[in-house]
């Protein structure tokens, strides 16, 4: 498979859910027969994971907020290993919107 | 400091249509002791203090939980709580109508066991006729878009499908399968002698896991639940005692285990006198075997004991005779040859050619005799 460029859009499986864990001070990615502790920077990425970001879009939304630099190689593994799990899907990027918004016909 | 669970198991009911004959549940469930189940709002109680404990993952399990009218009313509180919720049953009589309103109340993922590959064999092995009601649950369960778990339990009589199972999983459109060889606890240790495979068989099977693991890729996650009796090491019981996990029984008794019941050196606290948090961090059931300091030799001075947790206390209790041994599967344990001889009469069975032997349904009537037998 190759592997998926910045453009697509990332989505927590179906089957996951991101949950907050009062009792241990963190979010959990849960799914079926397990779960995975996420650090802050997991639980930034994951909700940003809204079905509309793209990668790209989602490593800006973090350097701004954190003011982090070159922190995509680390997005995309986080992504990627999660991926590889089944817990997080890619869409194809979304494509331009179509038919593009009709303006007053010249007269 | 006392760890903080994450699993909680709930046995609704010990009541079920199925009679597999490597049930877990207890021999004595039609007994005195598990008569009276905990009411919704008990259950719901519990549910919460769980989950004020540190419990994220739910199974509703049993006996078969369909058989609670007040299902959904769990599953819709388990779902409020945020608890992950699975839903563990034989799917006997489960109608698309019931699972949808499982799904509107929350219910987060299904798994539905399924005895063997095919009609006759299932049947046979359940005991009851089910297989149909299964692969119609399956495609209900696709349908409304849950998670899928395939659960099958190997033993002699099946283990030569295990091909056939992943495919049948595969062509279901699962998200896993559990091939869960026999753990013999409950009716599957009364019953030992009738499950226990060959070696030949399981290296069979193995062999075809590996080989569908590798074609399936994550399509499929294939879970092979080892065959602890053929092993050289003891397994991780639960993550170790009182570490991660509880079970609550139909009757509110809360055990580190869904076997620990078994074990008569122990007093199990109740749901119905204590508060969750009480019987989990102050118990004496649940202290017991809590860490390592209660560790024998060989245990004590091993390296593998922060990987194992001196193995499984119920396997001890029933093979040794001692709750407090080292698991006797461990290949260091003095009383390994009790495993070897389990192990080895099997083998000799087969190779006369003897047909196993026979096994005895996990019914009322039947666990009700051996409760009265005490």
């Amino acid at each position: 498979m190759n592997r998926p460029g910045p453009a697509v859009v990332p989505r927590i499986a179906p089957k996951a859910r991101l949950q907050r864990d009062e009792v241990r001070d963190r979010e959990v990615l849960l799914y079926p027969e397990g779960l995975v502790a996420l650090n802050e920077t997991g639980s930034a990425i994951l909700n940003l994971c809204d079905g509309t970001r793209s990668v790209a879009e989602i490593v800006q939304a973090l350097k701004q907020r954190y003011g982090a630099e070159g922190i995509e190689g680390d997005v995309t593994a986080f992504l990627d290993g999660l991926a590889a799990k089944g817990l997080v899907t890619y869409a194809p990027p979304a494509p331009p919107s179509y038919p593009p918004t009709p303006s007053a016909p010249p007269r | 400091m006392v760890p903080k669970p994450l699993w909680l198991l709930a046995e609704l009911t010990y009541r079920c249509p199925l009679q597999c004959p490597y049930c877990s549940n207890p021999l004595d469930f039609a007994g005195a002791r598990f008569k009276r189940e905990l009411a919704t709002e008990e259950w719901c109680r519990v549910f919460r203090e769980a989950r004020a404990l540190g419990v994220l993952q739910l199974g509703l399990s049993g006996g078969e939980p369909l058989l609670r009218p007040d299902l959904e009313t769990l599953v819709a509180t388990a779902h409020e709580l945020g608890l992950y919720s699975s839903l563990i049953t034989s799917a006997y009589r489960l109608s698309k109508d019931r699972l949808a309103a499982l799904k509107q109340a929350g219910l987060d993922h299904v798994q539905i066991s399924v005895q063997a590959a095919d009609a006759g064999l299932s049947d046979h092995i359940a005991g009851t006729a089910s297989y149909r009601d299964k692969i119609a649950a399956y495609r209900y369960t696709r349908e409304l878009g849950f998670p899928l778990t395939v659960n099958v339990v190997l033993h002699r009589t099946n283990l030569h499908q295990v091909e056939a199972m992943i495919r049948l999983a595969e062509s279901l459109g699962a998200e896993r399968i559990e091939l869960a060889n026999t753990q013999f606890y409950g009716w599957a240790f009364h019953n030992r002698d009738a499950l226990m495979p060959t070696k030949a068989q399981l290296d069979a099977a193995w062999e075809v896991v590996q080989r569908e693991r590798a074609r399936l890729g994550n399509k499929l996650e294939i879970v092979w639940v080892l065959p602890d009796y053929h092993e050289q090491y003891p397994k991780p019981c639960m993550g170790g005692w009182g570490r991660a996990y509880m079970t609550v029984t139909p009757g509110g008794e809360v055990w580190p285990c869904h076997a620990a019941g078994r074990i008569t050196t122990l007093e199990f606290a109740n749901v119905r006198d204590h508060p969750l948090e009480w019987i989990w961090s102050e118990s004496e059931a649940f202290n017991r075997f809590r860490g390592d300091a209660w560790m024998p030799e060989p245990c004590r001075s091993c390296p593998r004991k922060t990987v194992d947790f001196g193995g499984c206390r119920c396997q001890a209790f029933l093979v040794a005779g001692d709750a407090g041994v080292t698991d006797p599967v461990c290949s260091l344990s003095p009383q390994r040859r009790l495993v070897d001889e389990a192990v080895a009469a099997a083998e000799r069975a087969a190779a006369a050619a003897e047909p196993p032997a026979e096994w005895a349904y996990r019914a009322a009537p039947a666990s009700r005799a051996i409760a009265a037998k005490g």
